[in-house]
Parts: structure tokens; sequence; C-alpha cells
């Protein structure tokens, strides 16, 4: 679980920047942004998610790394399960 | 798309290797704890001890969250809710198969209890919402990673004023642990992997202490097998030249002060515990996080007056001493024979980042090539 999982912004989803819809391989999910709110964030930025939440903006370089780490590595069906897991809305 | 290949460009690997083994001398012998649990995966998972030279060892440290958490803090959480009918447990997966008095979660909720499992912190407040007439327990676990999740969640909480959730906060530092396992009699560790996720979070300042105090270098690294090997020649030449600094490998992901604003949300809504418990550890002073009182209304151990539950760990399993570092998971009396990932003893069995599961997966899948 403490690997995190990369995905990208594709909408803001209230005003008050707490909320955005993130694309993970396809998969598209809520997450709550609040802890990245202070480095400006907008669609199309790249993210790390732990647990509903976006940790902190990385490089597309970076994201993509990690997406083939987390396959490399036989956890990536794991992470998407997690990333379709969350239900809040 | 070269670059996605760099961190496992056989070259560049190599080259690094070369460079280990041309500072490292016969003589010497270091001890390295990877205190993360991803790290101990990737290191399993790339066979990175096979390509390191004999004299660099690997002590897997106390980094995942599940494994270090005492035993008897789960049935505090699930004896909340068998009690009480109206009340729903919601945890993490990885918590759902630990080992309790009465069983696992997954146990208690084959026998009628309320057991959900999620995905994030904002689920459980979700299903509270969504059960005005339930009470809704967050068993909650995690280092600094997650901990800034669930201060979210109890924040969203007060803001919409929902008054059916509460937080039932397992949450620890990774930094007084390191320093309780510097503590420890006849342990000898010469260097750190710094956790790599968690310091996004809380950046390589605190871990100042280790280098300081300690005089024992720490380097935060990132996962691939090239990240671990820089992140290893980075100590050793620290060590070759009697440096004792806090370095960060992870530089692509991780910045020098962390995530500040995370720091401060953790901040506003938890505050150090004076003491607790882990898992063969024992009491450690201000490693873990409670609700701050002006969120007691939202604290579970406020609120359920929880009876603390103390339980005798099986007295040949040796998670403690495999915590500090002393024993390699296969040398536990228990290791494969009573204790599996299958039916896990101790948690270090349970969660595929602990330790134990760990060397497990990894010799049989060895065996079955
Ligand atoms: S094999 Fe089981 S009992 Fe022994 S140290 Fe590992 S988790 Fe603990």
């Amino acid at each position: 679980m403490c690997l995190a999982i990369p995905g990208k912004i594709v909408e803001l989803l209230d005003d008050r920047n707490q909320y955005a819809m993130i694309d993970v391989s396809g998969v598209r999910r809520k997450v709550n942004i609040s802890l990245i709110q202070h480095e400006g964030v907008k669609v199309n930025d790249w993210v790390l998610i732990h647990v509903g939440f976006a940790m902190n903006k990385i490089s597309e370089k970076q994201a993509l790394e990690q997406l083939q780490l987390l396959q490399e590595i036989g956890e990536d069906k794991e992470a998407m399960t997690e990333i379709k897991g969350y239900q809040f809305d | 798309m070269r670059f996605i290949d760099e961190f496992r460009n056989p070259e560049l690997i190599k080259k690094t290797l070369e460079e280990i083994e041309r500072i490292i001398e016969p003589d010497d012998h270091f001890r390295i704890m990877e205190a993360c649990g991803g790290h101990t995966y990737s290191i399993f998972h790339f066979g990175l001890q096979e390509l390191l030279p004999k004299n660099i060892e690997f002590i897997h440290g106390p980094g995942c969250p599940v494994c270090v958490l005492p035993p008897g803090r789960v049935d505090e959480g699930l004896e909340i809710a068998s009690k009480n009918s109206d009340v729903i447990f919601t945890a993490f997966g990885d918590v759902m198969r630990v080992p309790g008095k009465k069983g696992s979660p997954l146990n208690h909720k084959a026998m009628g209890t309320d057991v959900r499992m999620i995905y994030s912190p904002l689920d459980a407040l979700d299903i509270a919402i969504k059960n005005p007439d339930k009470k809704v327990i967050l068993f909650a676990i995690g280092f600094e990673t997650t901990a800034p999740s669930t201060a979210i969640t109890v924040l969203r909480a007060k803001e919409l004023n929902v008054d059916n959730f509460f937080v039932y906060s397992n949450h620890v530092k990774i930094v007084p642990v390191l320093k309780s396992i510097l503590d420890q009699p006849n342990m000898r560790i010469d260097g750190f992997i710094g956790p790599g996720h968690a310091s996004v979070i809380i950046g390589a300042h605190p871990y100042e202490i280790i280098a300081k105090d300690y005089n024992k270098p720490v380097v935060i690294s990132g996962f691939e097998p090239l990240d671990i090997l820089q992140s290893i020649l980075m100590l050793i030449k620290q060590l070759k030249n009697g440096e004792a600094k806090v370095e960060i490998q992870y530089k692509r992901v991780v910045m020098e002060e962390g995530n500040v604003s995370a720091l401060e949300i953790i901040d506003q809504v938890f505050e150090d515990r004076p003491a607790f418990e882990w898992r063969g550890l024992g009491a450690i002073q201000n490693s873990a996080l409670k609700l701050r009182p002006e969120f007691a209304k939202w604290d579970a151990e406020v609120q359920f007056n929880v009876q603390k539950i103390t339980i005798e760990e099986n007295k040949d399993a040796q998670c403690g001493d495999v915590l500090k570092g002393m024993l390699k998971p296969n040398q536990c009396k228990l290791f494969g024979k009573v204790c599996t990932p299958d039916n896990p003893v101790g948690a270090l069995m349970v969660s595929s980042e602990g330790a134990c599961a760990t060397y497990y997966n990894h010799l049989y899948s060895t065996m079955n090539y």
C-alpha cells in the first residue's frame, strides 16, 4: 500500500480545488487534491496518488516510470483495484 | 520512450555495481537497513542482494504499517464493533487479515460483525454520511505517507458536521522507530535507505537526528533497481569517507522540505502520543499520532472507552528480532512451517510488503522454477 500510484488530472471538480478527476491508465476516479493546492494544480498535471489523495506533483516522465515499475513488480493490478475502489463522492 | 528504461538500463546498473565494487574493500562489512516495505519488495523482486558484493547486507526494516501494529490494537477496534450492533468497522485491505485474539477483521465479518474494506479514509466518511443511524469507525494505519489523508478526512467530517464518524488512530512516525532500533543493544546498522513515499511528506530534515546524533548516513531512495543501487553507492561513499549525512537520491519525487501543507494539516489534527507500543519493539516515545483534544468528537478512543487488550504473542514467534534486523525471516522458528502467508502468525507475514511474506514468496517462486 505504500507504493503510490501515478495519475493525470483531467478535470478540476470544485471551486476550492479540493477534488479532481484523475485518469490512471484509462480509469477515472475522483481524488482529493487539497495536499497539493499550494503547488498550484491544473488539468494535465501528473500526481502521485495514495489512498485517494494526491500527495505531490510529478513529471510525466516520472509518472510513466512509476507505472512501469508497478507493472514490473506485479503491483499494477492491485493499484488499479485501489483506484477503482475509491467510492467516495 | 528511452527515458522509461533508464532505471533498468543494464549499462547503468553495471556501471553502478562496478563503482560499488571499486570502492568497497574486502574487509568492509556494511549492514544497510531499508526502512520501507516497498524497498524490501524491490530488493527481492530484482534480486539486488545477489548482484551486490557479499559484504553488503540488507537488514529489512519496520516500514510496513500493518507489520508493526501491536497485537491487541486490531482486537480493540473489533471489540467496539462486535459489542455494538450499530457500529461499522472500516479498514484498508492490508488490515483485514491481521490475526487478532478472536480472529482477523475478515473472520469477524464472517461471524456477522459489520466489517468493510475501504481504499481511502474518505470512503469511510462516505459510509458514515450514507448510514446516519450507524457509527462508522475508521481503523486508521500508516506512516506519514497516510496520516495527512486521515487528517483531511477528519477536517472534512468537521466541515460537513458528520457526527457518526470516528477515527481509531494507529498512525506512526518513521524517525522515532529508526532511533529506537539504533538504541537496541547489539544493534549494528551502518546506514539507512530512507523511505521514498513517507519522505514525500516529511522531506529530508527529520532524518538529520539519525545522521547527527547517531552518526549514521541516510539516503532517501526511489524504488527502481537503479535507484536502490545508486542509494547504496551513495551510502558506501559516505561510509568510506567517514561521513554521516542525509541525502536524497529520489530527487525527482522527494523535496528537501517535504510537503509543507501536508505537514501543517497533520499538525493541525494530530499530536504525538507520549508512547506507543510497536510489535516486537516495545513502547517508543513520541512515535505515534493521536487526534488533538479539539477533535475528540471524532476520536474513537475517546468516544468508545476502548479497553486496552494485551495479547501474549506466540513465544516462538521472533517478529521482534526480525524487525530489529537481528534475524533473517527464514531464521525464525515458525517461518514457513507454522507461519505462512495463508496462515500468518505474525504480522510480518500478513502484508505482501512484510519482510517474512516477501521472503516466503521469493523462496516459493524460486523453488518453482
Ligand atoms: S515467520 Fe511469522 S512469526 Fe516468525 S518472524 Fe516472521 S511473521 Fe513473525
